[in-house]
């Protein structure tokens, strides 16, 4: 196995053995601390464009498998290991990690001192890393880190057409901004018919679905630059319930006059304590975001906070004071993690049935 | 949610004696709780009959009852103190089962005691075998089906609907004799027909065999308002068949994918939830490897010997959040201590591997069977913290001190491979020295699999470090091969025995490279938020996280797993050395490897390292924390054998020398000490060549006491009684190493005498004295240790302490010192002597109000006894009555001989204290588990030369209303001496005639009292009797002090019934 480094923004070089692709890439560094789950993070649309450092030491024990995809197509930059495993053990074991990112073009790096690297990275914040290979110079792959233009990537994790998902329930529109297979997947065991949509589709084609509810998916990237998707939350918002999870949390803060801000470490892992503030009872959730809404920024707009962060009490749901609307910013979906919080699914289609109700209006047959 | 402030003392009931399958882990979950408590500013009442433990000290609880732990003491206790509330879920199975006797007796009711953490209901729902099965149904969550049938027809039927392997568990018989695995209808038609033959209720269990399913634990915690969270699951190695404290075990688990490892932790939550816990829990589990399928095995409502482990492999203190959850607190306000700005309610995450070996006593027990099973016989176990997985697994396997601390057992290559694949299949406490030994005669990885379906990934592991040490052999100097080798854990020993070199060699050849580990924080979150907890364990990687400051530091060495012989005391011990450490303003720095100690709790010391306990590893600890020394007096044997590679490598010995250690132990430079001093000693010789030991005890003249230097617990010590005798000793110790020779003694029967005493150099000060009841011949550990002594002239006790302050001073001893005496008419003979703690510390400590360990430190330190007020003296004594009595878990160790001689044998001890001996006595026996009886029989069979003993013995039995049975010879005798006594025949004497064994399995009688030849061929008749009578729960005395005392206990304890004397016949 040929050596490989990874070149930090900040200069700081580690050297480690070469695994999956050969591809050079530059990515935002972070770090996740899940135990299990790599898969999962591989695989998340929100980790476009991210190079992911492991915590936990021996990644790859148990492959890679058809099932565990969170999106066909992977846009992780790369991932950083302690140590791979290229012998995994599961009865579910399709491939191995090496094999898999190979294939997928993802560059891996092992044999690195991951947790010091985790420390840097806390300390010093997230930053700009490329993986390369040993003939490169540093100093070189620092020129190319600060002129790299990294493009918007929704426009990579979003789809390009509008797809159903047939089911015998509710109607929910899907803004796919980088969607998880698992939240399609809380949305059918809910029997919901389901129609995915680019992240750019225009309001007036969405109301034409006649939803009964709009979804705004999880995705990568700074939430300011969607501007598209925040103009679509903007006018569906009292029109159709709306629901947002992740980076769909952020744009409909956006949306209402709130402001979101890049945080000094992402958080990303499957351990986060989250309180519901209105049943005072904190749940453990998954998240992966860099961003978050600013406390001060929803203070005098329609939005109350409905879940909060219990470790630093950072905004972790918001819900319209006036509209059935409402968003998280963990993923309750879990994989990677629990899906404990899976009940804000159906929270959103008792506010979808509450609405409807209240409107008098049955145009759907109930399931 | 607030605490409750409704209740304000909490009575908190502790778990007793240590037995196999219940250790310090109590101590160390117990301990946290009462300070948990009393952080809360509640009033903390403890009752625990272990007088070993930290949790027992002054400073846990407010107030300490070491009183036997049943129902007639506690509800004593609750009747004196008025408890408002029982906390019983952290004294393991024992509070639990407690909490359930209470609440039946009526005297919560009646005094108005609530129960907290988990109800009744709930333990019942757990425990019942049946309710269990109710709630799973209800729950919808699978349990392995089984059913009871009577006939062979029924069990087929039930299998065919099940599907084999099934499981045939015949009711009522002993160590399930008569069951076993079936694959097919044929085996199980036999195996039902037999074992329906020898249950005597005619039942057998049919169960759907899960043996090779993947077995993991979660450990869950759940508060009030049914916020709940895993703490930290764990994945077994060794599959489904082998008991989880028997089985190595790493964390997190690590073949478990995303979705299998929270499809598992849902289920875990529900349970927890659906029993209301309030507090700890653990859910056993079996994961199908080739599918999703599962089966839940166990639920344990409280906190255990796992959570001991999560706690430790985590950082996450369970039995300190539990006890605040028990009072009301709810993880969302509880603060995480070991990062101090998140909360408790959070799941850790893990950045290594942590893997728990077991300590199994068959060092001990070489007799004893080995095979595991569902029957845990593990004393203790070790942790090992490592950045892989193959790390992990060597650094706990030299933790273990066993062998050469790798995965290689010289006794293992000359055994043929099929006999190794035997033990495979049939797995024993080698079985993963067996396995690395297969692969290394190159045997396929599937292979064995197929015989031990351990999981692939773990046998790769293995595998990898057999490779690696060929690669390591054949690249002898190659450093980048040496760097390679100990990032994956290999040590200097190791690698000194690929290369043919010595582990000295190895050792500079690394620090010319400048090749050494680096330390990581334990902390709970993957090194993502700060945190200030001084847990560490090494590695090789690149950042160093171990800052030391510029304090003076004191490095004091644990004493490792628990095993017999080296048991909680020591770690009391070492907690101890570390407080005054302290309190002398040093800082204090610990290394030990034990995860169910207090003394491994971060919140201890000033800086924990986790780590293997040897040279090398310590080594690494001392050059990077450079410490003004070393204290190794505390740590037991383990710490005691390091000392001198740690001298010749420059570290330096705080307290007593080193020089005086090897004097004390070396046999030839003992005897010139006590020459020196004029003290008498039992005649006795060192021989180190085999053909010279007969000649020896010759001249010495028998008996003799024989045993090989530098060992723990009398370790293969015997006392012979003629040559025979001694030539089937030496057939069995094969060979003797010339630097430790043989040493064989004249045995001289009399008082047996402990003291331990604390000196400076100067002054030899005295706590107490310790009289046995067994005479000489009977390890201490395993004798009933009395206090004050009842036998003893103040002369005696001034000759004692005469010779202990000589002693004492002739080896400088600054610290501790244990020396044994024997006393025969009022001749004072040493017979050995312990320059360290030693297994009475605790004992003598809690009674004299003299913490020894603690003035022991201060005097290593520097500190002068007589500036504290100490003078060379006996202590005054106390008016009451105390006893120590040794704890055995024989019951769980099949085939071991039962009889008490030098070599030790019990696993924990327990306390009585009362206005006299036999008010003691009794207490001290109920508390060591004995249920005295005062009514019915008493089976005699003594050897020829007790039968004059066993006489006096037996007729007090008949004055107090008991009936005799005896086998011929001894019955013979007392019938000579006109007892009424019954004589029953020998083992094997007719089919269904009254035989020993016969009175034994049916219960007729209540003592046996038992001392023919102990076992020195496994299976006599006498190891027959004695194995009978534990496995029946009947009291087996095997030595005649003990018999006598217990008599005495029946004597105080009740009235007999005399017929009045006529004495007007008299004067007619």
């Amino acid at each position: 196995m040929n050596n490989r480094q990874l070149v930090l923004e900040d200069g700081t070089v580690f050297i480690g053995k070469a695994f999956g692709s050969e591809e050079k890439k530059t990515g935002e560094i972070i770090f996740h601390t899940g135990m299990t789950g790599y898969q999962e993070v591989i695989s998340d649309p929100t980790y476009a464009g991210k190079i992911a450092v492991m915590t936990y030491p021996s990644i790859g024990t148990y492959g890679i498998n058809r099932d565990d995809m969170e999106a066909i197509t992977p846009f992780l930059h790369g991932i950083v290991v302690k140590e791979v495993c290229h012998e995994p053990s599961n009865f579910r074991r399709e491939e191995t990690l090496d094999d898999f990112l190979k294939k997928s073009g993802i560059p891996g790096i092992s044999g690195i001192d991951t947790r010091m690297l985790t420390r840097l990275l806390r300390k010093k914040g997230t930053m700009r890393a490329m993986m390369t290979n040993m003939t490169e110079a540093p100093h070189h792959v620092l020129e190319e880190l600060k002129t790299d233009n990294m493009t918007l990537p929704v426009q990579a994790t979003s789809i390009t057409k509008a797809y159903i998902v047939p089911g015998r329930g509710l109607r929910i529109v899907v803004v796919d901004l980088g969607m998880k297979q698992s939240i399609l997947h809380e949305l059918t065991r809910l029997q919901c018919h389901i129609t995915v949509v680019p992240y750019n589709y225009s309001v007036e084609d969405i109301l034409r679905f006649k939803p009964d509810g709009v979804l705004i998916s999880n995705g990568p990237g700074n939430p300011e630059e969607i501007t598209e998707t925040i103009n679509t939350i903007k006018h569906l918002l009292g029109k159709i319930p709306l629901f947002g999870i992740g980076l769909g949390h952020q744009l409909f803060a956006l949306a209402c006059g709130g402001k979101t801000k890049k945080m000094h470490v992402g958080n990303y892992g499957n351990n986060f304590p989250v309180k519901d503030v209105q049943t005072d009872k904190t749940w453990i959730t998954t998240k992966s975001c860099q961003y978050c809404v600013e406390e001060t920024s929803v203070q005098n707009t329609d939005l109350h906070i409905s879940f909060r962060s219990l470790n630093d009490g950072t905004i972790e749901g918001l819900q319209h004071n006036k509209y059935p609307a409402f968003t998280v910013q963990f993923h309750p979906e879990g994989a990677p993690g629990s899906n404990e919080t899976n009940y804000v699914f159906r929270t959103f289609l008792q506010m979808i049935e509450e609405k409807r109700d209240k409107n008098g209006v049955n145009h759907h047959a109930k399931k | 949610m607030p605490k409750n402030k409704e209740i304000e003392k909490i009575l908190v009931i502790g778990s007793g004696p240590i037995v196999i399958g219940q250790a310090a882990e109590f101590d160390y979950s117990g301990t946290q709780a009462c300070h948990s408590l009393k952080e809360e500013g509640y009033t903390v009442i403890l009752a625990n009959s272990n007088p070993a433990t930290i949790m027992t000290d002054h400073t846990v609880a407010d107030k300490v009852y070491m009183e036997p732990l049943t129902v007639e003491f506690l509800s004593k206790i609750i009747r004196k103190e008025r408890p408002c509330a029982i906390l019983p879920t952290l004294g393991g199975q024992t509070g639990l089962n407690l909490a359930v006797a209470l609440d039946q007796s009526g005297i919560l009711k009646e005094c108005n005691v609530q129960l907290l953490g988990t109800s009744l209901d709930a333990i019942e729902k757990a425990e019942d075998r049946e309710k269990f099965r109710v709630l799973m149904d209800e729950l919808n969550e699978p349990v392995p089906p089984s059913e009871i049938v009577t006939t062979v027809k029924d069990a087929v039927h039930f299998a065919e609907d099940i599907g084999y392997p099934v499981i045939v568990r015949p009711a009522f018989t002993l160590g399930g004799t008569g069951g076993g695995m079936c694959e097919t209808k044929e085996e199980l038609e036999h195996i039902v027909k037999n074992g329906l033959a020898l249950s005597p209720v005619h039942q057998c269990l049919i169960e759907k065999s899960i043996a090779g399913y993947k077995e993991i634990e979660y450990e869950v915690i759940r508060d009030k308002k049914d916020q709940a969270i895993v703490v930290c699951n764990m994945e077994n190695i060794d599959p489904v068949g082998i008991h989880t404290g028997d089985s190595i075990v790493v964390a997190p688990s690590v073949t478990l994918s995303d979705r299998e490892y929270q499809l598992l932790r849902r289920v875990s939550l529900k349970l927890i939830r659906a029993l209301q816990i309030e507090g700890g829990c653990n859910v056993q589990l079996a994961l199908d490897p080739d599918s999703f399928n599962y089966y839940i095995i166990e639920v344990n409502p409280r906190v255990s010997r796992s959570s001991a482990l999560a706690s430790k492999a985590t950082g996450f203190p369970i039995a300190k959040i539990a006890a605040k959850i028990a009072v009301g607190l709810t993880l969302d306000e509880i603060r995480n201590p070991i990062t101090e700005t998140t909360y408790a309610c959070f799941e850790p995450a893990l950045d290594y591997v942590v893997t728990k070996f077991p300590r199994f006593p068959f060092d001990k027990f070489t007799s004893g069977d080995r095979t595991l099973g569902t029957q845990m016989k593990a004393t203790g176990e070790i942790m090992a913290i490592g950045r892989n997985v193959e790390e992990s697994l060597l650094k706990g396997i030299r933790s273990l001190e066993i062998g050469n601390g790798d995965f290689y057992l010289p006794s293992l290559v000359s055994i043929e491979k099929e006999k190794l694949i035997e033990r495979l299949v049939k797995a024993d406490d080698e079985r993963i020295f067996v396995l690395a030994e297969l692969f290394r005669r190159g045997m396929m990885i599937d292979d064995i699999h197929h015989y031990t379906k351990i999981d692939l990934l773990f046998l790769r592991k293995i595998q990898h470090i057999i490779e690696l040490e060929k690669d390591i052999a054949e690249n002898r100097l190659n450093i980048e091969m040496l760097q390679v080798g100990k990032q994956f854990g290999i040590s200097d020993t190791q690698i000194a025995r690929l290369w043919e070199m010595s582990e000295e060699e190895i050792y500079e050849l690394r620090m010319k490279e400048a090749m050494f580990p680096v330390y990581k924080m334990v902390d709970t979150c993957a090194g993502v938020y700060d945190s200030t907890a001084p847990y560490f364990y090494s590695t090789y990687e690149q950042e160093n996280e171990s800052i030391t400051s510029d304090r003076k530091k004191v490095l004091v060495l644990g004493s490792g797993p628990i095993r017999i012989g080296q048991g909680i005391e020591f770690d009391y011990a070492t907690v101890h050395s570390v407080l005054a450490i302290k309190e002398m303003g040093y800082e204090a720095i610990i290394m030990n490897n034990n995860p169910e100690t207090v003394s491994t709790d971060f919140s201890i010391s000033d800086k924990l390292y986790f780590e293997p306990l040897t040279l090398e590893d310590v080594m690494h600890v001392v050059q990077l924390e450079k410490p003004i020394g070393v204290i190794v007096q505390f740590g037991g044997q383990t710490a005691i054998n390091l000392a001198a590679g740690l001298e010749k490598r420059g570290v330096s010995i705080l307290g007593t020398s080193l020089a005086a250690i090897d004097r004390a132990e070396d046999r030839h430079k003992f005897e010139q000490l006590l020459e020196q001093l004029d003290l008498k000693r039992p005649n006795g010789k060192a021989v180190s060549k085999k053909e010279d030991v007969l000649p020896a005890a010759e001249k010495i003249g028998y008996p003799v006491l024989v045993r090989p230097s530098y060992v723990i617990g009398g370790s293969q010590m015997e006392i012979v009684h003629h040559e025979q005798e001694l030539s089937i000793y030496l057939q069995k110790i094969s060979s003797i190493n010339p630097e430790k020779p043989l040493l064989i003694d004249q045995y001289i029967t009399g008082i047996e005498v402990d003291i331990d005493a604390i000196s400076d150099g100067e002054t030899t000060f005295v706590p107490g004295i310790m009289e046995h009841i067994e005479r000489a011949g009977v390890h201490s550990g395993d004798s009933i240790a009395v206090y004050p002594p009842q036998r003893l002239s103040e002369a005696v006790k001034q000759k004692c302490l005469h010779a202990t302050d000589k002693i004492a001073k002739a080896l400088e001893v600054i610290g501790l010192i244990n020396i044994q005496f024997i006393i025969q008419h009022d001749d004072v003979y040493v017979i050995e002597v312990n320059p360290r703690a030693s297994r009475t510390i605790p004992f003598l400590s809690k009674i004299t109000g003299i913490t020894m360990a603690n003035i022991a430190t201060k005097c290593i330190l520097g500190e002068k006894l007589a500036h504290k007020g100490f003078k060379t003296e006996i202590y005054e004594e106390c008016e009451n009555v105390y006893v120590k009595l040794p704890v055995f878990s024989f019951e769980k160790l099949r085939s071991v001989d039962t009889t008490l001689g030098p070599e030790m044998k019990s696993t924990g001890e327990a306390i009585g204290y009362d206005q006299t001996l036999e008010k003691a006595l009794y207490k001290g026996l109920i508390a060591s588990g004995i249920t005295i009886p005062y009514e019915g029989s008493v089976l005699l069979t003594v050897a020829d030369k007790d039968k004059e003993e066993a006489s006096k013995i037996a007729e007090r039995f008949v004055t107090l209303g008991f009936q005799l049975y005896a086998t011929e010879g001894t019955a013979n005798y007392l019938a000579k001496k006109e007892l009424p006594v019954t004589a029953v025949g020998k083992i094997g004497r007719g089919e269904n005639e009254q035989n020993v064994l016969s009175l034994i399995t049916n219960g007729e009688v209540q003592f046996v009292i038992n001392t023919l030849t102990s076992g020195k061929q496994p299976r006599s008749d006498g190891f027959r009797i004695r194995r009978e009578a534990v496995e029946h729960g009947i009291i087996s005395l095997t030595n005649l002090d003990t018999a006598e005392a217990i008599v005495n206990v029946i004597d105080s304890t009740t009235f007999s019934a005399n017929a009045m004397i006529n004495k007007g016949a008299l004067r007619a």
